[in-house]
C-alpha cells in the first residue's frame, strides 16, 4: 500500500497538532500542580527535597542570608511529651520570647501596615486561690516583677493531642499527626478557613491576618519545612514541638529558655526519659480533660 | 445552521438576553443600584485583598464572624426554597406549582452567596481548588466543612438543572413532567435539609464551644429557615405580582403564611428550651449565652442586637398566629420583615460571634464588623440580588407567557 501525498500530509498534520497540544498540555500540567500544590504528604521523598530547596532559595533572596530548610522525619520508637511543673513557673514568659525568635513567627510592628504579633505560646495569670480558671483569667498582665503577690501562672501552647479535633475537621487535609506525636501544618495546602481554631479547646492555632513581619535580622535560618519556616498571610500555624529542634535531639526553645526549671520534655516511649520519670513520679493532670482530647502535655504541682 | 439557532434553548437565552436589556426605568434603576452596591462591595474585597484579613474586625478569639453568619443565614434562605417545592410537586397544589421555579431561583441566588462569603472569608482564596469535589483533595468523611462544600454544589446542580428544564419546558409550551425531572425536584427535598444540617453540624461538632455543642441546634437551623426562607419568598413574590405581572393567587400567600406560623412557633420554643436548659443549669457554658443577652464585663455590642431578634421573633410569631392577621397585607408584611430581621441576627452574628466569647482561654475579645465587613458584605447580597432579578425576570416572562417558543420559520426575520 502506498501512501499517497494527501494522506501523509494529513498524518503529518495530525500527529504535528497532537505532539504540540501533548507539549502545551504537559506544560499546563506542571503548571497546575504547582498551582495546585502536591500535599507535602503525598510527595515523594525526592519532591520534598527539592520543594524545601525552593523555599531554601526564595527565603535567601527574601532575607539575603542562607538558610537551611529540613524534613527531617519522625525517629522511630519516639513519642514526644511535656511535662509542666505549675509550682515553679511564675509567669516571667521567656519561654514566650525564646519560641518567637525560635519558631520565625510575625513580630509586633504597630506603626506597620502588618501589626499580626503571633505567640504560640500564651501564658495566663490568675488569682492563686481561685486554682486554674480560665474563665477568671488573663493574658494581658503587666506586672512590675513576677510572680505578682497572690497570683499564679499557667503556660498554654498546643497540647499536642493524641485525638486532636482539629485535624478532624480540616476540610483539605492540611493538617496531621506525625508518627512521632506532633501535629503539623502543611503551610501551602492550608486554605485558611479556620475551622481548626475553632474546633481548638486550648486556643493553640494563629491565623496570619495579614503578611507576617519578620526582619531579616531575627530570622532563623535553621527551618523545617513543617515547622518553623517562614509562613504565609492567610494560614494558621502553631507549636510543633520545636520540630527543628527535636527531631535533631535538642530540647525545644521554650524547655531550654525556662529560667524556673519548669518545663520536662522527653520520649513517651522511652521508660528512662524525663517525661516518663516525671509522669511514675507525680500527679499530673492534662487540661480540659472532659473533651477527650487526650493531650500530650502534662501539668502538675512540684509543692 | 438554523435548525441549531432555532432550538428552544438558544431561543430561550436569547429571549433572555433581550429581557433583561430592555425594560421600564424603575428596572434600570434598580439595575443601577445593585451595581453601585457590587462597585462598593469590590472596592472592600480591594482593601482585604492587598492588607489580609487584618482589615476585618476578626482576631484570633474570634475567627468567623459577620462573613460565615451571613453565609449560614443564607445556607437557611436556599435550604427553605423546598417549603414551595413540596406541596407544589408532593401534594400537586396547583396555585404553587408555577411559583415553585422562583423558589429554585431564590435558591440559586442564596447559594451563588453563600459561595461568595466562603470565599471572601477564607485567608487563601487562591487555593480554593483544594477544596472543590474532584479537584482537590477532600477531608471525607471526617470534616464536616468538606461535605458542607459537597452538599452545597450538589444542591445548586440539582436547583440550576430543575429551574432550567422547568423553564425551557414551559418555554416550549409544554409542562415540565419528565420522570427524571420529578425525581432531581424530589432529591431536592433531603439535599435541602442536607445542606442546612450539615451546616449546623459544621458548629455543632465542636465540643470545645458549648453554645454550639447541643443537639438542638441543627433543628433549630431548619425549623428558623422555615421561617426566613419562605418570609423573604412572599416578600419577593408580591414585588413580582406589582412590577413583574406575576400571576399570584392570594391562596398560594395564605397557605405559605399558615406553614410560617408552625414554624415560628417551633422556632421560639425550641429557643426558649435551650434558655431553659442553660439558665437552670447555671454551668459555666451559660457564659456564652449571657454575653449575647446581657454582655460581660461591659462589653455589650451584641445585647441590642440579641433583644431585637428575640422581640421582633414574637412580634411576628403573633401578627402569623391569627389567621386576620395574617391574611391582611400589612399585617402580613410586617411579619415578613420582623422575622426576616430576627432571624437573619440569630442565624448571623447572635449564633457565630458568641460561641466564641468568651474565647476557649477565657478572653472576651469584642468582635464587631469592620466597615471593610459591612462593605464586601453588602457588595454580595448585591450579586444575590442581582442575580435573582436577571433570573426571576425571565422566569416570570415565561410563566406568564410573554416569553415563548418561536414555530420554525424557513426565512429568517
Amino acid at each position: 500500500m502506498t501512501l499517497s501525498r494527501r494522506t501523509f500530509l494529513k498524518t503529518a498534520a495530525v500527529s504535528t497538532a497532537v505532539v504540540t497540544t501533548a507539549a502545551a498540555c504537559g506544560d499546563r500540567a506542571a503548571a497546575l500542580r504547582e498551582f495546585m500544590h502536591t500535599r507535602l504528604r503525598a510527595m515523594t521523598p525526592d519532591e520534598v527535597k527539592a520543594f524545601c530547596a525552593r523555599i531554601e532559595k526564595e527565603c535567601a533572596e527574601k532575607y539575603g542570608k542562607p538558610v537551611r530548610v529540613g524534613a527531617e522525619g519522625p525517629i522511630p520508637g519516639v513519642i514526644f511529651g511535656y511535662g509542666l511543673d505549675l509550682s515553679r513557673c511564675n509567669g516571667n514568659r521567656k519561654c514566650v520570647e525564646a519560641c518567637v525568635e525560635e519558631n520565625n513567627q510575625s513580630r509586633p510592628s504597630p506603626d506597620g501596615p502588618h501589626h499580626n504579633p503571633i505567640q504560640w505560646i500564651t501564658v495566663l495569670e490568675m488569682d492563686e486561690e481561685a486554682g486554674i480558671d480560665l474563665e477568671r483569667s488573663t493574658a494581658y498582665y503587666t506586672p512590675d516583677k513576677v510572680p505578682a503577690p497572690g497570683k499564679a501562672y499557667i503556660p498554654i501552647q498546643c497540647q499536642q493531642c493524641d485525638n486532636p479535633p482539629c485535624v478532624k475537621v480540616c476540610p483539605v487535609k492540611a493538617t496531621w499527626m506525625e508518627p512521632d506525636g506532633i501535629v503539623v501544618i502543611d503551610y501551602d495546602q492550608c486554605i485558611g478557613c479556620r475551622c481548626c481554631m475553632s474546633a481548638c479547646p486550648y486556643g493553640a492555632r494563629h491565623f496570619n491576618w495579614s503578611e507576617p513581619h519578620l526582619p531579616a535580622s531575627e530570622v532563623n535560618t535553621e527551618m523545617h519545612v513543617l515547622g518553623n519556616r517562614p509562613r504565609m498571610r492567610g494560614v494558621v500555624e502553631k507549636c510543633t514541638f520545636c520540630i527543628q529542634r527535636t527531631r535533631n535531639g535538642l530540647y525545644p526553645a521554650c524547655h531550654d529558655a525556662c529560667p524556673t526549671g519548669a518545663r520536662v520534655f522527653g520520649n513517651l516511649l522511652d521508660p528512662e526519659s524525663e517525661i516518663r520519670r516525671l509522669l511514675a513520679t507525680k500527679k499530673v493532670f492534662v487540661l480540659k480533660s472532659e473533651l477527650g482530647t487526650h493531650p500530650k502535655f502534662f501539668y502538675f504541682y512540684s509543692v | 445552521m438554523s435548525a441549531l439557532t432555532d432550538h428552544p434553548f438558544p431561543q430561550f437565552v436569547r429571549g433572555s438576553i433581550r429581557l433583561w436589556t430592555h425594560g421600564s426605568r424603575t428596572y434600570f434603576v434598580w439595575l443601577a443600584a445593585l451595581v453601585t452596591l457590587i462597585a462598593v462591595g469590590i472596592y472592600g474585597y480591594s482593601i482585604q485583598f492587598r492588607e489580609g484579613l487584618v482589615s476585618t474586625g476578626l482576631r484570633d478569639p474570634v475567627s468567623w464572624g459577620f462573613y460565615i453568619g451571613n453565609f449560614t443565614f443564607l445556607v437557611g434562605v436556599a435550604a427553605a426554597a423546598v417549603i414551595l417545592v413540596i406541596p407544589a410537586y408532593v401534594y400537586h397544589w396547583k396555585p404553587i406549582k408555577e411559583l415553585a421555579v422562583l423558589g429554585e431561583v431564590l435558591a440559586i441566588s442564596a447559594i451563588s452567596m453563600c459561595m461568595l462569603f466562603v470565599t471572601v472569608d477564607v485567608g487563601r482564596p487562591d487555593r480554593l481548588l483544594h477544596i472543590m469535589p474532584f479537584i482537590g483533595d477532600l477531608n471525607v468523611p471526617s470534616s464536616l466543612l468538606a461535605w458542607d462544600v459537597v452538599v452545597l454544589n450538589i444542591y445548586l446542580v440539582l436547583n440550576l438543572g430543575v429551574a432550567t428544564y422547568a423553564l425551557v419546558s414551559y418555554f416550549r409550551g409544554r409542562e415540565a413532567k419528565s420522570k427524571l425531572f420529578v425525581w432531581f425536584v424530589l432529591a431536592s427535598i433531603p439535599m435541602a435539609v442536607c445542606i442546612h444540617t450539615v451546616t449546623a453540624f459544621v458548629y455543632n461538632g465542636l465540643p470545645n464551644r458549648p453554645f454550639w455543642n447541643a443537639s438542638l441546634l441543627a433543628p433549630r437551623f431548619l425549623v428558623s429557615a422555615f421561617c426566613s426562607g419562605p418570609a423573604i419568598m412572599l416578600i419577593l413574590l408580591q414585588i413580582l405580582r406589582r412590577k413583574a405581572r406575576l400571576d399570584l393567587k392570594p391562596e398560594a400567600i395564605w397557605k405559605i403564611a399558615e406553614l410560617m406560623a408552625y414554624a415560628m412557633f417551633v422556632n421560639l420554643f425550641f429557643t426558649a428550651a435551650e434558655v431553659f436548659k442553660e439558665t437552670y443549669s447555671g454551668t459555666h457554658h451559660l457564659k456564652h449565652m449571657e454575653y449575647l443577652f446581657f454582655g460581660l464585663e461591659g462589653k455589650t455590642a451584641l445585647v441590642p442586637w440579641a433583644w431585637t431578634s428575640l422581640i421582633a421573633g414574637i412580634a411576628a410569631f403573633l401578627l402569623f398566629l391569627f389567621p386576620a392577621s395574617r391574611k391582611n397585607p400589612v399585617t402580613l408584611n410586617l411579619g415578613c420583615v420582623l422575622i426576616l430581621i430576627s432571624v437573619f441576627i440569630e442565624k448571623g452574628v447572635a449564633l457565630v460571634v458568641p460561641g466564641f466569647t468568651p474565647s476557649v482561654l477565657g478572653e472576651i475579645y469584642e468582635y464587631s464588623p469592620s466597615k471593610v465587613e459591612l462593605m464586601v458584605s453588602a457588595g454580595i447580597f448585591g450579586v444575590g440580588a442581582l442575580v435573582f432579578t436577571l433570573l426571576s425576570r425571565a422566569a416570570i416572562a415565561v410563566l406568564n407567557g410573554d416569553l415563548r417558543v418561536k414555530p420554525a420559520t424557513p426565512a429568517a426575520a
